[in-house]
């Protein structure tokens, strides 16, 4: 499925301590263009920390990392403009209505009012969303909020989208629409760095890395991942390294 | 042990529909889950059994104890674990745990039985603070609290939403071993594969029950056939499977995808024939058992028709 | 009785254990204290006059001495002209002029009345007003002395302590001010935001679950910031008399009963603000804008209430920490026992009994 093999993060002994707590323990792996890349680990295992650096929120205390082909430590600002972020809890602003959330953040992005005009249109257009426009985001189901959120994250067709547990509390078909918008998304070049706490969708990525108290401790393709921890699904692979 | 009558509960002034029309039986001792995502109705339910709400219509009772009228004997036999973590996390561990026990009017030695088992894990830090600890120990301390004055019946609001995998496997270990001790445990979770370890389930969408069964019966209950279908390409293979002319629904499920047929007579063959026409390669088909998410998303499909 | 010994318990555990709480209860009545204190008491005492003495004769000169001799006032210039007077204003020189008119000493012996002409800087109204109470005060105690000398004098100069009684009253004005201040935003604006944080945190959903009555709550909440209030009270009197020589001429206990009384008053309302508000950034701002502002502006503690409009002056009627300021004010500095305070004391303990009431049935055993 991945006949580009170019690098869009590098992560290269990468540490953060908070005092004597070691958040992220020399971590090293690459994501490729286009790949889904699932980012698990047990609560406090150092995602959130890791998710941050490579995002560009807050910087390591050691190593080398470049996101979208930029240093972490002198490029900031360009890593920023090239990625798409979105997360379970913060997503869009409820008092405004599905059309003036696309305009808001397609705007942070600095595209031109035209093509602002086109991808809305493209976008409710794929949602289904045409009659829902001018509703606001409050009176939305959560799974619709979920979809707008996603595809708002891509307005401006990142490199990279990062998504933080994007699916948790959705019902499961909205769930797999969700997927479904992932691939797609994934098919046009876009890569998907994702963090979630289901592992039937550890399955739908292309390769997993398992994070266990600041460590990654494995990292492969779920059937990989499988076959090395000799078990039938992610679940047992998790539970398996979670565990000890 | 619980009996709901024709509850009905809405907010904003009926704009937003809650819960239309519930009716519900849970037995003594039984580990009773209500399955559903979030937005079903399934906290609204919740907050009215422990009396913090009251309905538009309809009755609650709890062991004849009416939710509204008997508020007072409500609360003091149930423990109820709210869908936030609801302690205070500037008080370490053994304070918490403390207080709870003094506001219900006991102590901690008095009921330590209980919940030493869980206790014991996280005792090691009773004295940092609860903002402190990890999610899974978090949750172990809320549970300790909700059981710390020995209810009758235990409420659990998604206690393990946000919860890593391992944590809540152990968490569904301490809720079996806590039936063990004839306490009716009431649990609601988005995660369907949590339903198979309770007694009865209820599943509950957009404020309606689509089905009260056993975990088991609600499995028999399905009539459809369904297959494991994979291929070397599995984006492709949704794409194709939806154009498929004999396809009733697909899902992707890990690592296959869920494909139903729109007849109960089906021949694989002829979906393999298919898949093959389109390019597909490493096809793989089997018919399996459907799960509580088949069964869920079944009845979910058939009632939006 | 052991519930609530374990919930007063954990409140304290809250408040000790939060460093913002702890500077709001204990750093900031001290400091709003201090901070008024020193600058009330340093523009008073330093402040720079000039005089115009269009007579310069003997009469003159007593009055002048009198009022650099109160150790208020200092004298930076002596004015000859009109256009020197504007200039002294412009460049800041000085906050007063005393104009005495011509043949000033004449007047005054032929028992007419003599004019003296007072010119404050007014850009800062509330030091302009207090400079011209001063000298106004010095003046009627000069007239007053010189009248003494004529006629009976043990009853004139009764008079003029009076006077200096009323002169002490607006130095020490910001004391009742600054207590009323204060107790409102440790026990209004405190408690509101300690009740609301519970809801926020999902903490009060289990508290309402448990069998603990709305009063128990209520109380347990409360209880602790009743004693840190009472405590902010005792400093504040204490730093107001060792540090700014403040002399309490009233009962203590009548002063130290009618501010537990305000603390309820005031508790009162920080519960009633909890129960309109589900966060603690709305019980905040409820509080501040609400109490606060009021507190400051519409009680008589900047801004004189006599001077106010007509429609501020019916509103301030409605202000609690008014009743409060007063009260407290005239035990304090005129000694005033309960049989003159009653009313304040009456107004303040029915609006405590109405707010309470109201806070109670309104607290809700349930989420909506």
């Amino acid at each position: 499925m991945l006949n580009n093999r170019d690098i869009v993060i590098n992560v290269k002994n990468l540490t953060k301590k908070f005092g004597d707590f070691i958040a992220n323990d020399n971590l090293n792996f690459e994501v490729y263009k286009g790949e889904i890349f699932g980012f698990l680990g047990a609560n406090g295992a150092g995602k959130t920390t890791a998710m941050k650096i490579i995002c560009g929120l807050s910087l390591p205390t050691s190593g080398e990392l470049t996101v979208a082909g930029y240093n972490i430590y002198k490029q900031q600002d360009k890593i920023k403009a090239n990625i798409g972020y979105m997360s379970q809890k913060f997503s869009l602003y409820e008092d405004l209505t599905v059309f003036e959330n696309i305009r808001f953040y397609a705007g942070i992005y600095g595209l031109s009012l035209k093509i602002i005009l086109r991808r809305a249109d493209d976008l409710i257009k794929k949602l289904g969303m045409e009659n829902m426009r001018n509703t606001l985001v409050r009176s939305l189901p959560l799974g619709w909020r979920q979809k707008l959120a996603f595809s708002i994250a891509i307005i401006h067709k990142p490199q990279i989208v990062f998504l933080d547990e994007p699916t948790g509390g959705v019902d499961p078909i909205t769930r797999r629409q969700f997927w479904d918008l992932i691939y797609d998304a994934a098919n046009e070049g876009i890569t998907v760095f994702v963090t979630t706490h289901y592992m039937d969708e550890a399955e739908y990525c292309d390769r997993v890395s398992i994070m266990v108290e600041g460590r990654i401790e494995a990292l492969g393709s779920p059937q990989e991942l499988k076959s090395q921890f000799d078990v039938q699904d992610m679940n047992s692979v998790f539970i398996k390294l979670a565990r000890g | 042990m619980v009996k709901i009558e024709n509850l009905s509960k809405s907010y904003e002034n009926g704009q937003i529909h809650a819960l239309k029309n519930i009716n519900l039986n849970i037995e003594r001792g039984e580990l009773f889950g209500l399955i559903g995502p979030d937005g079903a109705g399934k906290t609204s339910l919740f907050r009215i059994l422990t009396s913090l709400l009251i309905p538009d219509s309809g009755n609650a009772l709890i062991l004849n104890y009416n939710t509204i009228k008997d508020y007072k004997e409500i609360r003091k036999i149930t423990g109820y674990m709210p869908g936030r973590f609801s302690l205070y996390q500037d008080l370490s561990v053994e304070e918490n745990l403390e207080f709870f026990a003094s506001v219900f009017g006991t102590t901690i030695k008095e009921n330590y039985y209980l919940i030493e088992d869980i206790y014991k894990q996280i005792e090691p830090f009773k004295k940092r603070l609860a903002g402190k600890l990890s999610g899974g120990m978090k949750q172990k301390l809320a549970l300790s609290c909700a059981l710390i004055h020995k209810p009758e019946i235990l409420i659990l609001d998604e206690p393990t939403t946000g919860v890593d995998a391992v944590s809540r496997k152990e968490f569904w270990e301490m809720l079996l071993k806590l039936k063990k001790q004839n306490i009716t445990i009431l649990v609601s979770t988005p995660y369907m594969d949590e339903a198979i370890l309770c007694d009865r389930i209820a599943l509950i969408k957009n404020g309606e029950i689509l089905t009260v069964e056993t975990p088991q019966n609600i499995i028999n209950q399905f009539d459809k056939k369904i297959y494991n279908v994979k291929s070397q390409s599995m984006y492709k293979l949704m794409k194709d499977l939806r154009g498929f002319e004999h396809t009733h629904s697909t899902f992707l499920f890990g690592q296959f995808v869920h494909f139903i047929p729109n007849k109960i007579d089906f021949n694989t063959e002829y979906l393999e024939k298919y898949l093959l026409d389109n390019n597909h390669s490493d096809i793989f088909i089997k018919e399996i058992m459907p799960s509580i998410e088949d069964c869920f998303m079944e009845l979910d499909q058939a009632k939006s028709d | 009785m052991n519930r609530f010994r374990a919930f007063v318990k954990k409140e304290f555990y809250h408040i000790f254990r939060d460093k913002r709480t702890m500077l709001i209860l204990f750093g900031m009545p001290i400091m709003q204290i201090l901070l008024f204190g020193f600058v009330i008491t340093t523009e008073i005492k330093n402040i720079k006059i000039a005089i115009w003495d269009k007579s310069k004769d003997e009469v003159t000169q007593r009055i002048t001495n009198k009022i650099l001799g109160s150790s208020f006032f200092k004298l930076v210039k002596t004015i000859e002209n009109e256009a020197e007077i504007e200039q002294a204003f412009k460049k800041g020189e000085i906050k007063e002029v005393l104009i005495f008119e011509s043949n000033f000493s004449k007047k005054f012996n032929s028992n007419k009345s003599a004019d003296i002409q007072i010119i404050t800087d007014a850009s800062d109204p509330n030091v302009a007003n207090l400079i011209v109470n001063y000298t106004t005060a010095i003046l009627y105690s000069f007239t007053a002395f010189e009248n003494a000398n004529i006629k009976m004098p043990m009853q004139i100069i009764t008079e003029s302590t009076m006077l200096y009684n009323a002169e002490l009253k607006s130095v020490f004005m910001f004391v009742p001010g600054t207590m009323a201040m204060i107790l409102m935003l440790v026990s209004a604006m405190i408690t509101s935001i300690a009740i609301t944080r519970e809801k926020e945190l999902g903490t009060m959903e289990i508290l309402l679950v448990s069998p603990l009555k709305v009063s128990q709550i209520i109380i347990g909440k409360v209880a602790p910031y009743v004693l840190l209030s009472l405590i902010n009270v005792l400093t504040i009197i204490f730093l107001a008399v060792t540090v700014f020589e403040m002399p309490i001429v009233g009962s203590f206990m009548l002063l130290f009963a009618v501010s537990t009384l305000f603390i309820f008053m005031a508790l009162s309302l920080g519960i009633l603000i909890s129960t309109v508000t589900s966060d603690q950034q709305t019980a905040m701002m409820i509080s501040l804008i609400a109490l606060m502002l009021p507190t400051i502006l519409l009680s008589g503690f900047i801004f004189p209430i006599e001077n106010m409009p007509e429609i501020l002056q019916w509103i301030t009627k409605i202000i609690p920490p008014k009743y409060f300021i007063s009260a407290i004010k005239d035990i304090m500095l005129k000694g005033s026992d309960f049989q003159h305070i009653w009313k304040d004391v009456t107004v303040l303990a029915g609006m405590t009994v109405f707010l309470l009431l109201v806070s109670i049935k309104k607290f809700k055993i349930r989420l909506e």
